[in-house]
């Protein structure tokens, strides 16, 4: 789990990813030699085996592990998910089905995946990097509560959590700005 | 098909030809990130629509290709959604068709049930002062051409053998222009920027940039995320003027939360001492960037033998709101290049098609053309030549949305058109060599080989006939 969090941050290309995994897979299989007491870890090591937007795929595995999260879709329709701890929101939308894209593939460099975030949960997120807030600055119908979904990985403290997609609006500027004349 | 119906009475043949609903075929001209998530909102929303995008280079992908800067290849990975939605069977690509010339919109408007305009800006504007056709005056766009290899602009040949350059404008492109400029040459080599280029940018004299804007700090354009790359870069010195931020630094509280972030950023650079961590990156640095305020051009100087430009010429301005007012007072800035970075124009494609050309925008309203039921535009042919991607984005996926609604309104609309084997038939009697998608991708995989010979993501290829000869074989 912690293998994931520290990794998927990372800028990593398909190329990057497939180099890794292969990389983990040679040394989970040296691991495999090893005493049982190893197992856990092995097990682990495996799942971290997977392309971004794998994990997400997978149904939680036990209870404890269910955080719901509801959607709030453009047209305004509540869609309850039931997620688990590890999830990255914008993978997690892509499983359901949910219209939030990422341009970018979650790599910091857009705002495609701009969501707002219920206002009993904003403290619950980490801090959010200079470079999201910096891209967060460019989306269009920026709100206090706004946060770029692939940035967020679900943890049990956000049980309930809901987030609502933005309106396409007209006649937007990057800042809400109506231009004047100059 | 006619001859097995000769033999049927008239009116029993006219029932039979139309038992059959014909797929609505769609033309979307241009290729670019407003074409392709365009298509996209046409394949979700509707289950048979066919979509044929049409591009007038070789190669797909538009401004992500031409326009997204060379140290800036993460903003590219949309081009993997691209790729995607280029795979569903109802895509077609045809590249190496220029609409205008080699078939005309009112040939697409009899073949395809609706056609959307989705071709961008590809001119620039005009100062319109003395001097701007001077040798060492060019576009910001022609300059961003060059190093991402656009065809044709290889010969742009800008003089690189100066000290000092000013850069007209201060939006991201302008911005993006000056890192080029002021980012060391290693960083530069394992891009996917264009080999001609890069030796140009080796030979580089270029010590300072100057980003010039005709009014303040709170009226930039360029973005914070690009704003700290600048303050960040290696061997490079941000010069902000003091004067114009210590009022600004008062005001604070009063500034949007968009524009906080980024007028901090220039605050803090302006008039507080460097962190520890760039103080002695600042010190050492060989390149400095500056940000000037206030100024607008007023001429630009030659140079005593007149093979360049020498200087700019500048009004000095005052703020009143939001607005610039001459002083009156003037200013000059030695240098030996000047790129005029002030905004894009759209132009019609021929003389019959829409376009307003006060606001050099397709008339419409959300997406579709006013007037012409199946005439929709996206992206900044649209709206005009403002945004980020994710702004594009938005907006494709809005005439998307209509044309869809508009399809799913007159079903049998595709009957009335002859379909797009009369364009494919008008581009075969003119010897126009169609690129496919496949085509591309064979091309794409020549840069990707020759790119990874030298370490870089890709070289590419920037002349047409050699594009078009990987392409058929």
């Amino acid at each position: 789990m912690n293998f994931l969090k520290r990794f998927r941050p990372l800028i990593l290309s398909n190329y990057l990813i497939s180099t890794l995994r292969l990389t983990l897979c040679q040394r989970s299989v040296f691991v495999n030699n090893s005493r049982p007491s190893q197992l856990r870890v092995r097990h682990l090591r495996i799942q971290s085996c997977l392309l971004a937007g794998e994990y997400e795929y997978q149904d939680p595995k036990s209870p404890e592990e269910i955080v719901n999260v509801v959607f709030i879709d453009k047209a305004g329709r509540r869609i309850p998910i039931k997620g688990k701890i590890g999830d990255n929101i914008l993978y997690l939308a892509h499983r359901h089905g949910i219209e939030l894209e990422g341009a970018c593939e979650a790599s910091l460099a857009c705002s495609t995946c701009h969501v707002y975030v219920h206002q009993d949960y904003t403290d619950r997120l980490t801090e959010p990097q200079e470079k999201e807030e910096d891209l967060l600055d460019m989306a269009p119908g920026l709100k206090q509560n706004s946060r770029l979904g692939c940035q967020i990985t679900l943890t049990k403290d956000m049980e309930g959590i809901e987030l609502t997609l933005p309106q396409i609006t007209r006649n937007f500027y990057v800042d809400g700005h109506t231009p004047q004349p100059h | 098909m006619m001859s097995r119906f000769s033999s049927v009475p008239f009116p029993l043949r006219r029932s039979l030809a139309t038992t059959v609903v014909r797929n609505p075929q769609i033309a979307i001209i241009g290729s670019g990130p407003a074409g392709f998530y365009t298509a996209q909102q046409i394949f979700k929303g509707h289950e048979t629509a066919e979509v044929d995008v049409y591009e007038r280079l070789p190669v797909p992908f538009g401004l992500v290709r031409f326009g997204i800067a060379p140290d800036h290849p993460d903003v590219k990975n949309c081009i993997s959604t691209f790729n995607q939605i280029a795979k569903n069977r109802r895509f077609r690509f045809f590249g190496n068709v220029n609409i205008g010339t080699d078939v005309n919109v009112e040939e697409l408007r009899k073949a395809y049930s609706a056609v959307v305009f989705a071709y961008g800006a590809a001119d620039d504007k005009l100062l319109g002062i003395p001097g701007e056709d001077l040798k060492g005056v060019y576009s910001a766009r022609s300059f961003v051409a060059w190093y991402n290899g656009l065809p044709g602009l290889e010969t742009l040949n800008p003089n690189l053998d100066t000290d000092s350059v000013v850069v007209l404008g201060q939006g991201n492109v302008a911005i993006d222009v000056a890192r080029i400029l002021l980012t060391p040459v290693d960083i530069l080599r394992t891009t996917d920027i264009t080999e001609h280029s890069l030796a140009s940018l080796c030979k580089s004299r270029v010590k300072r940039v100057h980003v010039v804007g005709r009014r303040g700090p709170l009226q930039v354009s360029f973005t914070p995320a690009e704003l700290r790359e600048m303050v960040k870069l290696p061997d490079c010195r941000p010069v902000f003027s003091k004067t114009n931020f210590e009022e600004i630094r008062q005001m604070s509280q009063e500034i949007p939360r968009t524009r906080k972030r980024l007028t901090e950023l220039m605050v803090k650079t302006a008039l507080d001492e460097p962190a520890p961590e760039d103080s002695a990156r600042w010190t050492n640095a060989r390149k400095e960037f500056h940000l000037n305020f206030l100024r607008s051009p007023s001429k630009f100087l030659p140079n005593s033998d007149s093979s360049g430009v020498k200087a700019v010429q500048f009004h000095i301005n005052r703020l009143e709101g939001d607005r610039a007012i001459s002083t009156g007072q003037t200013e000059e800035l030695q240098c030996g290049l000047v790129l005029r970075s002030i905004g894009y124009r759209s132009r019609p494609l021929d003389e019959q098609m829409p376009f307003d050309s006060a606001t050099g925008v397709v008339p419409n309203k959300l997406g579709r053309v006013t007037g012409c039921a199946d005439l929709y535009c996206s992206g900044w042919v649209k709206r005009g030549p403002i945004g980020v991607l994710a702004t594009t984005m938005n907006d494709a996926f809005e005439t998307g949305k209509y044309v869809v609604e508009d399809l799913l309104s007159k079903p049998s609309i595709q009957d009335q058109k002859c379909g797009r084997d009369a364009v494919i038939d008008i581009l075969r009697q003119k010897g126009v060599a169609v690129v496919s998608f496949e085509d591309w991708e064979k091309i794409d995989a020549t840069e990707k080989k020759h790119g990874k010979e030298k370490g870089k993501p890709r070289e590419k290829i920037f002349i047409i006939p050699e594009m078009l000869s990987i392409a058929k074989n």
